[in-house]
């Protein structure tokens, strides 16, 4: 992304902000003005290249099922935003991807999930491995409690680089990628837990990216944050699409319409519609989608 | 009745009882404290000492000369009873206890005698307060210095006191080299000829080939000889000690006008508090307190100090420590972290719980029974055989002591490490796991650090639980008094083997078995005063690490 461009984003963004758009009218999210892709009018799944696909899935936790026969492709180098009521379904879906759900151990899965060619549920695959080319950032920051340096460091040092000289480079690299470098480059070896909630959203941000996976699981990474911690993450994901895969879970309308190139709507497990977001926003085709966006439910 | 039940619902009876409740048991931990410090402390100080004339009901005139203990007004039956003689008029006496000191000469320390009959009470300046190495303190006035037999000074002459104490002080460092020759090289060669007897031993047990033996014997021998000649030599030079310790002797009169000759040799302090200032009389106490701290007990606990046993209590803690801190959060981690949550692990834990209400004694019968006759046991058999019969680690020592508290602790170590991982967050360790560490890189890396502060109030409460116990202790390793601390310069330094003294015991020893109760009764509360500050020490410590480490950790644990 060049300067001027990303200068655009910000000031679209920030002219946007303040226009919280009226629960009745339709479309909530004035579309055409919150994209920042005005570059590209048009955008259609068919023309993107595939990362993920998932296929057939469901999931439960023990007898109850939470996710019923998804089947959905999650474009490359693309933001992708999971939408729905709270229960849906989104959060566990986006938690298969990096089999965090592995955790808990009344959790069964069917179907599959190919990520480049290979199923993750797959008996050969290393979860540890996957779990490094599929970063995550939850919804709570969690800084591990170590300084700032070692945060971002943690990952580069589990896969046992020492050299402090290619630790230093990975974590000013990163730290400005998640654009925290200039706060806190005077600070590195500070206590994590010293940095306001946004700044610890982006160190995590950070800490996730030091690793350089191809795809980053976004879960509500802004709900416990303020407005302009809020902006600072939206502004991050559009850059960091440049280089990453992002799937974003969000329970903030404008937020998912604001930063996403794609929308998957879920309803009670199911999927109920996935297309671009300026469409889902503008022109949904299910009458579900459209009550939930429009607030009718949910 | 509105007014009351409206104060009943405003909720302010509850304060009142909530505030009463932390009010009461602060009075109680204050006068506990308080009366330990006063009756303990008060022991120091060197008060005045008194010249009483008296006269009997049968009309014999005596002299006293001691330190008043305490007094007590009692109806005149209760002295009736205990064989005074008190006129039928009177209802009421006061009787004092006066310390008398002098118990080799008279056969007893302590007495009560009725005010009734007593003449106004002086106290001359001359009088002396000897302390003595045995037989406790003798009170007299001074005669005069001999020196080889003659006379050097007399109280009359204005230097006597100056003489006397130089040549106390001469005596005292006299005493010190002759300590320092016996402890330091005598006990070296004590050392090495008991080596040179186990290597004698083993070749015994071994059988080696008829040459290599005779060879070995030869060196033992050899050996033997040196050291023989080397002990021969300083026997001599410390003979030639003792008996320059002999030179002076101090006249005294005692209260009854019998003379008696004090060897300086056997003597300690001499003081004469009556002619003492306040201000000498605290420097007095503050060298009698440092005294008590640093110097090992005489005369069966009675007198002298109790460094042992607060050596023996902080080496045995400390121990104790090392052992049950890697113990109880290895099997927390355990059970917290890998164990299958199920109903074996609820056996478990309610058994861990269980395990913290065993009264203590219990885990000194377990540890004599399993850790010194078994484990000692056979671990002499295997290491130590060339000693036995005199066992090595098959009696009770400072490792089985500390190895008994470890078990008696480990509950409380277990019980706060699992509280502490429980309390750290699920969304740090799937942070750590999200960046693809495994479960075990996790655990180490983030989880434990995070635990530590909750670590560490676990090893707080199992050092205040430790540091006061007795009872098992008795048992396991803890003697009256112990011939050597568990640590000095000899190899292997740290001397896990031998027995040690403990604070706790020391109180009770010296409370209930002691020959001399009124001696020992002011080094009761003295010693229970140093084993609170003790063990507040230890707490503090470890707290302070707690904090410094909560502060680390700051709320990641929220």
């Amino acid at each position: 992304m060049t300067g001027e461009q990303t200068t655009n984003v910000t000031g679209d963004l920030a002219a946007n902000q303040p226009e919280a758009p009226t629960r009745r009218e339709r479309p909530v999210v004035s579309a055409a003005s919150a994209r920042k892709i005005g570059e590209r009018d048009t955008m259609s799944l068919s023309d993107e290249v595939a990362k993920i696909q998932v296929n057939h899935l469901d999931l439960f936790y023990g007898a109850d099922q939470a996710l019923k026969d998804i089947n959905l492709m999650i474009p490359e180098k693309r933001v992708t935003a999971f939408i729905g009521p709270s229960g849906c379904g989104k959060s566990t879906l986006l938690r298969c991807f990096n089999r965090m759900n592995d955790l808990v151990d009344i959790c069964r899965i069917k179907g599959e999930i190919v990520m480049d060619g290979k199923n993750i549920y797959d008996r050969d695959v290393d979860v540890a491995d996957l779990r490094r080319s599929v970063g995550m950032v939850f919804q709570k920051p969690n800084p591990f409690p170590k300084t700032i340096y070692e945060n971002v460091a943690y990952g580069l040092r589990l896969q046992g680089v020492t050299s402090r000289r290619v630790l230093d480079e990975a974590v000013e690299k990163s730290l400005r990628a998640a654009a925290l470098w200039d706060e806190v480059k005077d600070r590195l070896q500070d206590n994590a837990f010293g940095m306001s909630g946004g700044q610890q959203q982006r160190l995590v941000i950070a800490r996730a990216i030091a690793i350089e996976p191809e795809v980053i699981l976004l879960d509500e990474p802004a709900s416990a944050l303020d407005p302009i911690s809020t902006l600072k993450i939206e502004e991050l994901i559009n850059e960091l699409k440049q280089d990453y895969t992002i799937i974003i879970v969000t329970h903030n309308m404008q937020q998912a319409a604001r930063v996403s190139d794609y929308t998957a709507f879920m309803y009670m497990g199911n999927l109920v519609e996935y297309g671009d977001t300026d469409t889902m926003f503008t022109n949904p085709k299910k009458k579900q989608t459209e009550d939930y966006i429009t607030g009718r439910y949910g | 009745m509105g007014y009351t039940r409206q104060w009943f619902k405003s909720g302010t009876p509850w304060i009142w009882l909530n505030g009463g409740a932390v009010a009461f048991s602060m009075i109680m931990v204050a006068g506990l404290i308080g009366l330990i410090a006063v009756r303990g402390f008060g022991h120091f100080w060197p008060s005045d000492v008194a010249l009483i004339n008296l006269t009997n009901a049968s009309g014999e005139r005596s002299t006293l000369i001691g330190q008043l203990v305490r007094s007590q007004t009692v109806p005149a039956a209760v002295a009736r009873d205990s064989g005074e003689t008190v006129p039928d008029d009177i209802e009421l006496v006061t009787r004092h206890l006066i310390k008398l000191g002098n118990r080799d000469q008279t056969g007893r320390d302590f007495a009560w005698y009725l005010e009734l009959g007593m003449e106004p009470w002086q106290y001359p300046r001359d009088i002396m307060v000897v302390e003595r190495r045995e037989w406790g303190n003798f009170y007299g006035q001074p005669l005069a210095l001999l020196r080889e037999g003659t006379v050097v000074a007399t109280p009359d002459a204005a230097n006597f006191m100056t003489e006397l104490q130089a040549a106390v002080t001469r005596s005292i460092e006299l005493h010190e080299e002759i300590r320092r020759l016996e402890r330091g090289a005598v006990g070296r060669i004590n050392a090495r000829l008991e080596r040179l007897r186990l290597d004698e031993r083993r070749l015994e047990l071994d059988e080696p080939p008829a040459d290599v033996k005779a060879a070995e014997l030869g060196r033992i021998a050899a050996t033997r000889a040196t050291l023989d000649d080397e002990y021969a030599v300083l026997r001599q030079e410390l003979d030639v000690i003792y008996a320059s310790t002999r030179r002076d002797t101090l006249q005294m009169r005692m209260a009854d006008g019998n003379e008696v000759n004090i060897s300086l040799a056997a003597i300690m302090r001499i003081t004469e508090p009556n002619a003492m200032s306040v201000f000498g009389k605290s420097a007095q106490y503050v060298e009698r307190l440092w005294e008590f701290l640093t110097d090992d007990p005489r005369e069966a606990n009675t007198e002298g100090g109790i460094f042992p046993a607060i050596f023996g209590t902080v080496t045995m803690v400390m121990v104790m420590s090392i052992i049950v801190t890697p113990f109880g959060i290895l099997a927390a981690i355990y059970l917290r972290e890998y164990a299958k949550q199920g109903t074996m692990t609820r056996i478990i834990r309610i058994s861990v719980y269980n395990l913290a209400g065993v009264p203590s004694i219990v885990y000194g019968v377990f540890g004599l029974g399993f850790f010194v006759y078994y484990l000692g046991g056979s671990l002499d058999q295997l290491f130590y055989e060339a000693a036995l019969p005199t066992p090595t680690f098959g009696t009770p020592g400072l490792f089985w002591a500390s190895l008994t508290l470890a078990l008696l602790t480990l509950p409380i170590v277990i019980v706060s490490t699992e509280e502490g991982l429980a309390r750290i967050p699920s969304t740090i360790r799937q942070g750590s796991l999200a960046l693809g560490a495994t479960k075990s890189e996790t655990l180490w890396k983030v989880v434990v650090p995070l635990a530590t502060p909750a670590m560490m109030t676990g090893l707080i409460l199992a050092i205040a639980r430790a540091a006061g116990e007795v009872a098992p202790l008795m048992l396991v390793g803890v003697v009256k008094l112990a011939p050597a601390l568990p640590i000095d310069a000899t190899f292997p330094f740290l001397h896990l083997d031998r027995k040690i003294m403990h604070l706790g015991f020391h109180i009770y020893d010296v409370g209930f078995q002691s020959p001399n109760v009124e001696a020992a009764r002011p080094l009761v509360y003295a010693t229970a005063l140093i084993l609170v500050i003790l063990i507040m020490v230890l707490n503090l410590a470890a707290i302070s690490i707690r904090n410094h480490l909560r502060e680390r950790y700051r709320s990641a644990g929220e």
